[in-house]
Formats: C-alpha cells, structure tokens, sequence
C-alpha cells in the first residue's frame, strides 16, 4: 500500500497515497481546504458542504472524495470561494451567534473562516429561530443557538468515545441534536474528559468553570488565521 | 399499564426478531397501536433490539407518519400539492376544521382525530385528496369531508367509509379502493399484457451475463429521473466483490405531481415482480426489496397476496421454474418521507435507520443494504426489463428514439381534461402530450415535477426524452390565469418540508429562497431579489450533497428563467428612494405604541 500517485489542485502536484481523500492529501502538501465538520481523527461526515471542490468539473466534497491519479482539481476559484462564503453566512443567519458574549471566540472555527473570508456581517437575512439550552451537566453546558449541525459530538461520542451521548432528531430546519435520554444531557454517560465534549468546532459545547483562561485577543485565531498551520508546513 | 407497554413492546420487537434493521417495522408497529411512540417506548424498543435510546428517537422524529406526541386514532392528512390547492383543497381544508373543531396540526381533545395536511399523496389525478388513516379519499368537496368526519364519528373506522370503488384491481377484494387509475393510454411496454412468466422463462433461459447483455444492448436506461443506463448497473453489481446481493424497487414515488407507479402496482404488479426476479437471476440475489411509501399502505395487502401467488406458482422462493434458482420479495413500507426515494436515503431507511443519504463513494452497487452490493431500480425500470427478456432487446431498442429507448410512462395532472396516466414513446413533442391530455390555454407546463423545470410555450415543440425534456414522469399543467410565483412558492414549501437537513445549502437555503420568494410576493422585493435568488439556486445546486439540494430550487430558478416578465412585475423600485423589503410602518409600530401617537413624517 505504499503506491503513490499524482494528481493536480490549482494546478499544484500533490502526491497521494492510496486511501486518502482529497482532503487529506491536501492537507499533507500544505494546501488549504477550508472545512467545519471535518476532523482529523473522526471519519468523515459531509455535511457542512465547504470543503466543496471541483474534481475534473464536477463538485464534490474534498472531506469525503478519495483522492486518485490525474485527477484535476480546483479549490481557490472565486466562484468557490463565493459559495463558501454563502455557505459560512448561512450558518450565522441560522443560528443566534453572539461571539462578542461568547466562551469560544477567537477558537471558534465558524468565525476563524469568516474572518478568513473576509465576512463583516451576513447577507442573508437572520432568521431568528428559537433553540434550546441544557445546563443540566454538572460539567458541561450545551447551547443549540450556536450548533452548526456538523456531527462532530455525534461521531466523537459513538466511535470514540463509545457512549452515543448524542444524536439527530428532526429533519430540514429542524433537525438538531438530540441527548440520548428521556429528559436532558445529565442523564447520558458524557463526561468532561470525553473526545465528544472538547471536540465543537464552534461555542455549543462549553465546558463548565473553565472558560476565559487564555484571554479573548490571544486566542488562536485572534493571532493567525484558520488554516494557517497547515499551510505552513 | 408500564407492565402492558413492555408486554407489547416485546411482543412487536419479537415479531422482527429483535433486529434493530427492521426499526421501520417496529416503530411502525408500536405507533399503530398506541397511536404514537412516546418517550418510555422508545427505551424500551432500544433495550429490546440491542440500541441506543436516540436511534429509536431519531427515526421517530424523522418520518411524517410517526409521532413522539399522542396523535388522534384516525389521523386525516388532507393533500396541500399545488394542482390540490388549485381544485379547491382550502374549502374541503375549512369543513374539516369547522366539523372537527380543531386545525391543521392538532387533535381532538377526545383524543379521536389529528389533522395535518400532506405532501403529495401520490393522487394528483384525483384531487382533492386525502389519506384517512391508511384509506385514500378522492376528488373531495367540502360536503365530503363533512359527511367523512360524520361517519367516523360514529364508527371510528376508516374502512367502514361509503364510497365508490376504483376501477380495475382497485375493486379487488384486497384493495377496495376509492382511487381511480385514469389509465388513459396503454403502450406497447408496460401495460402490454404479458402472460405470468414469461420474461422470467426467457431469462432463466440463458446465463445470468446473457441476462444482462441484453439489457446493455437495449439502452433502457433508469425510468425514476436520473437515467442512469440499467444494464451498466445491473452489470457493475454483478461484478461487485461479495456473496450476498440486494436487489431493491424504488416505490417511494414521491415527486409532486408522480403516480403512474401507483397504477403500475395496481394493474401490473406481476411484470415487476417478475422484472425483480429477473435482476436477482442476473446478478446473483436471493433477496428483493419492495419499498413501497407509506401513502401506498392500501396497496400492501393486494401486492402481499400476489408475491404469495407467485410463490405458490414457482415463481418465486426455491428452485425458481425449477432452474435451481432460489430468489424472494419483502416489502419495505416507507412512513413519509420524500427524500427515501433518493437511492441512498432509501437504503438507509430500509436499514431502520433515519432516512439521510448516504456519502458516495461507495455506490450502492459496491455497498449498499447492510453494507451489500445492492441494485436500486424505478418501478418502471423493472417492469421493462421484463419486457426486454419477454420479446427482446431489438424490440425494445426499436421503440421510442435513439438516445431514449422504449416507452415511458407520464402521470399528467392539473389545468387538463383529461388528467392520468399516458404510456407514450420516448421522443413525442410536449406539444403532443397537451393535445392528447386536453389542455386548453396552456401557459406552463412543470416537467419533471418541482425538481424539474417550469417551461413555457416557447418550449412546447420539445421531445420527452434523456436528452431533451427529461422526466421522471410528472407533468403538471398549468392554465390561463395561474400565478407563477404561487406555484415556484408550494413547490418551495415542499422542499423546506422534506429537506433532510444534513448538509448545510439544503437544509437552510431552501428556507433562504422560500423567505425571499414570500418577500417579492408581499410587494417587498426589489430588482436585487433576482440575483440573489439566481446566485443562492447556483450555490445550492453546486454545494449540495444529494439530488434534494441539488435540484430544490429549481421551481424558482426555472420559473424566473423562464416567466421573468411575471417576477419582474412583481419587484419595485420606489419612488421614495426607501428600499421595498424596508417597511418603516412596521418598524415604527412598536414605538408608535409606546408613545401613543403616530408618526408625522411617515404617513
Ligand atoms: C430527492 C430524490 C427523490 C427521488 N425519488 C425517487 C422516487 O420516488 N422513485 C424513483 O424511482 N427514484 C427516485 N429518485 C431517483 C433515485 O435516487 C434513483 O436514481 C432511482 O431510484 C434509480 O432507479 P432507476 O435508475 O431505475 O431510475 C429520487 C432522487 C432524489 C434525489
Ligand atoms: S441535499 Fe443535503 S439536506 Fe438536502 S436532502 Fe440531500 S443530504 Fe439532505
Ligand atoms: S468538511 Fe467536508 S463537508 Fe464539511
């Protein structure tokens, strides 16, 4: 299995091996997919659609695309880049994010790709729906106004973490996530030392009494912008 | 009464071998005798079948037909598609309110009625219609809903409700249906009589890769909207690494607008049946799947009776026409959920599982139902591939046009006088179609149901074909005097409805697109409007990760390409300089209040 192959992002030649994704493979070469529900040690999900790329035309996720030889792929193109945007704008308008209030600004990764994108305020309109909030953990506190749907919880908790804490109920706008338990989050197996509970991309899922130690400013992408790490190397 | 829920509960799970795969059959199961699936039932059927708690939850909340909340022992879903809204559902809609009490979305406090409205019920050559517990009802008036709510009333029982029967199978003694098939024309594939196994003979005939050829060399190609060519399918699950093989009907037939696989089930079901066996031969299943939506339950009993004969007949089970092939058929019943007829999404509920699709690659022919190379075919597909064998594929590749092979069945409904189901040769003009369904003053023709195109009668002279105007069957005619935007706005509510919410561009740019539609159609919308709703169709056509997303704002898109005039029209450009979606009225009201005064400036 140590074959490699090659095929072509923006014209750049990256080197594959077998079984990688798109992503992945980008990700070696130092290029720069931007992406939300993707994460390193969780197998992929597909859902938030902004690591879209154009594989030989034709759009595809680059989280979950095998990567293979020749092929041409396209990542930087404004016309990307603008659907990304719509992409990362919907999720604002469809939750209630109040960063300025909120424990995970400047680690938040929802805002680390709008302030990549160059995002002021969304052109969508806010929709304003209402969510729910479980405080009911002892360690962890749950905010659905910022959840942005992407399984991270769902997938760290079943295949990790092997406890299923959470999981989907509802479908369209309403899908959300669900407890595994009759009433709220207290009654599940999650504990604060769980992959599930310090693996939000965004502020949903807050652990309790430590919030603010490093201070807003010098948080991670208060210094560099997200996805700098991989492109430096 | 905790004792009485854990008997039942472990009587129905037992039914389905505690198989937490057959989660439809069991939530079902306790939905229909509770009348809901409450909290304390879905830790008892986890506990049962060896699953978490949310994985009951998550399929309890994900179809229509299944509740968490105690719903009425009758359930009326009252059909809200477009061609119902326009024969008049909002009179029947207002006598079934007024007689029960109650509206949309509640139920009785007696506890005996829930009423909801329904995406199409798959009855749109009959409307308006609605679904009465598993009954359909056809062609209401207010007067008939009344006399429905009275009768039930009194008895409680939906099958105890007086009305004609259909014709056809639909007077069987099995199906005892209201529903009419308005089979208008028969063509020289589907509705062809073919006598009880004889496509299946001509197969078992040659080898299973024979089998197959012949399907290549006919071109027939998929009849549910995608067109994929079948034989290549059939072929590619064949080769697929792997003893055990699925071969899976597609009868989720959702589309607003489709039925013609409904008439299919109801006078042919043996020329599928016989299709289906025929794959399995081919590519080498003992196992096929019927998934037969939820709206189609007063079918079941029918098709359950006619897979038992086809036992009986040696046509199927062990030792097939005694060639030693052994091959059987079950039956799926979807719980409402349009987006189960996307392939993947169908896998997934068959699998007792929410109905999401699932990510590609793997196709569902390297990894399909429970991981296994699995063959997912339209109704109709089957049904000619039979044929094919039967009478072969020369004969078939000589039917209908070039690039489109065959004939193809259209469920034709709205402003016509003749509304039902055509089985027409591929290549016949639109214009054709309207002359032989009646369809005076014509303005709009939907092809292909709302995830397919709005066109215009600049476009009347075009094919129904693959390569020209494609359709999974849904033809819905629109006369003089409609509203273009009312109608992109029902289709738009469809897909909000039915989104599965996954991915990011479905799940919250159908909301987007339907908000801003409402936002021209109040008189708000400016000429920007337009852009941005061609901007956002573009971003969830492209960004989207199944067929759902990746066609929902067609109905808009197509619509404003094609009737810019009526958008046009519609969008303002004020002479006050305020911008139309700003309603200062609005704005100052709250403060207006306050002051108790109105404001001087804007008056
Ligand atoms: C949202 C959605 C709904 C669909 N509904 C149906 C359906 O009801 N019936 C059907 O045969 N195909 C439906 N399809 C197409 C299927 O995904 C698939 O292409 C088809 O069943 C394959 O069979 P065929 O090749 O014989 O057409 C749907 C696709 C999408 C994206
Ligand atoms: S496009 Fe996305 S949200 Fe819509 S139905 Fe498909 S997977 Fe679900
Ligand atoms: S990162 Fe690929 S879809 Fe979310």
């Amino acid at each position: 299995m140590s074959e490699t192959y090659n095929f072509t992002i923006d014209g750049k030649e990256i080197t594959g091996r077998p079984g990688q994704t798109i992503l992945q493979a980008a990700d070696e070469a130092g290029v720069y997919i931007p992406r939300l529900c993707a994460h390193k040690e969780l197998c992929a999900h597909g859902s938030c659609r902004v690591c879209t790329v154009m594989v030989n035309g034709r759009p595809q996720s680059a989280c979950t695309q095998p990567a293979g030889a020749g092929m041409v792929v396209e990542n930087e193109t404004p016309k990307l880049l603008g659907m990304r945007k719509q992409l990362i704008d919907m999720l604002f308008v469809e939750g209630n994010h109040f960063c300025m209030f909120c424990e995970k600004s400047g680690n938040c990764e929802l805002q680390g790709l709008a302030y990549r994108f160059g995002i002021m305020a969304p052109q969508h309109p806010y929709m304003f729906q209402k969510k729910d909030v479980d405080a009911s953990h002892p360690d962890i506190y749950i905010d659905q106004n910022r959840c942005i749907v992407c399984a991270r919880c769902v997938r760290a908790s079943h295949d990790v973490d092997g406890k299923s804490a959470f999981g989907f109920v509802g479908r369209g706008i309403h899908k959300k996530i669900a407890f595994n338990a009759e009433h709220n989050l207290s009654e599940t197996k999650l504990a604060a030392t769980d992959m599930a509970a310090g693996i939000c991309p965004v502020g949903a899922i807050i652990k309790k009494r430590v919030g603010f130690a490093i201070p807003v400013g010098q948080r991670k992408y208060d210094t560099k912008p997200i996805g700098s790490d991989i492109e430096k190397r | 009464m905790k004792e009485n829920l854990e008997k039942v509960i472990k009587e129905i799970c037992g039914k389905h071998g505690n198989d937490r795969s057959k989660m439809m059959d069991i939530v079902s199961g306790v939905h229909s005798q509770l009348g809901h699936v409450p909290g304390e039932a879905m830790g008892l059927i986890a506990a049962e079948c060896k699953a978490e708690r949310i994985d009951v939850e998550s399929v309890v909340s994900f179809y229509a037909f299944f509740s968490k909340e105690p719903k009425g022992r009758v359930v009326i879903r009252l059909c809200n598609d477009i061609v119902d809204q326009m024969y008049g559902v909002q009179r029947v809609a207002a006598a079934f309110k007024e007689e029960l009490g109650i509206d949309f979305g509640q139920t009785t406090p007696d506890g005996k009625f829930s009423l909801e409205w329904a995406p199409c019920i798959g009855m749109c050559d009959q409307p308006p219609a609605a679904m009465i517990g598993d009954k359909i009802m056809t062609w209401l008036s207010s007067d008939s809903a009344r006399e429905i709510v009275r009768t039930l009333k009194e008895c409680g029982d939906p099958s105890k409700l007086k009305h004609t029967l259909g014709d056809g199978n639909n007077a069987h003694e099995l199906v005892q249906s209201a529903v009419s098939n308005n089979l208008r024309e028969k063509g020289a594939v589907v509705f062809a009589p073919m006598e009880l196994g004889a496509g299946l003979a001509a197969a078992l005939s040659v080898s299973p890769t024979d089998v197959i050829k012949k399907m290549i060399s006919s071109r027939l190609r998929g009849r549910g909207g995608a067109g994929f060519p079948a034989g290549m399918k059939w072929e590619f699950t064949r080769n697929a690494a792997g003893d055990e093989k699925y071969i899976l009907c597609n009868a989720d037939e959702g589309e607003p607008g489709t039925f013609k696989d409904r008439v299919i089930l109801t006078e042919a079901p043996n020329v599928l049946f016989e299709g289906m066996t025929i794959a399995g031969y081919a590519i080498g299943s003992k196992q096929g799947l019927l998934y037969l939506r939820g709206e189609y339950a007063y079918l079941r009993a029918f098709l359950e009776n006619v897979l038992a004969e086809r036992r009986k007949a040696g046509l199927l089970g062990k030792n097939i026409m005694g060639k030693g092939f052994d091959y059987d058929i079950r039956i799926q019943m979807g719980a409402g959920a349009y987006v189960c007829g996307e392939e993947t999404a169908l896998i997934s509920s068959c699998e007792g599982l929410r109905g999401d699709p699932k990510n590609r690659p793997p196709f569902p022919a390297q990894k399909g139902y429970l991981g296994k190379p699995s063959c997912v075919n339209n109704v109709e597909t089957y049904c000619a591939a039979a044929r094919i064998m039967e009478k072969g594929d020369a004969w078939f590749a000589a039917l209908g046009s070039q690039g489109s092979s065959g004939t193809k069945l259209l469920s034709i409904s709205g402003d016509c006088k003749r509304p039902g189901v055509y089985e027409l040769p591929f290549g016949v003009t639109l214009k054709d179609v309207l002359e032989r369904v009646g369809a005076e003053e014509c303005i709009a023709v939907q092809v292909g149901g709302p995830s397919g195109q709005l066109v215009s009668k600049a476009d009347f002279g075009r094919k129904i074909c693959y390569d020209d105007l494609a359709t999974g069957g849904a033809i819905v005619v629109f006369g003089k005097g409609r509203d273009i935007l009312e109608i992109a706005h029902n289709y738009m509510e469809f897909f909000c409805e039915e989104s599965c919410g996954y991915c990011t561009p479905c799940r919250v740019g159908n909301e987007l697109m339907k908000s801003r539609l409402e936002r021209i159609m109040a008189g708000h919308g400016e000429s920007s409007d337009l852009r941005y709703i061609e901007e956002l169709g573009l971003t969830m056509k492209t960004m989207s990760r199944c067929g759902l997303g990746q066609t929902s704002a067609n109905p808009v898109v197509t619509s404003l390409k094609n009737f810019r005039s009526e958008y046009e029209k519609r969008v303002i450009k004020r002479e006050d300089g305020m911008q139309p979606s700003f309603d200062i009225h609005k704005a100052l009201e709250t403060s207006e209040g306050i002051t108790g005064r109105k404001s001087v400036h804007f008056v």
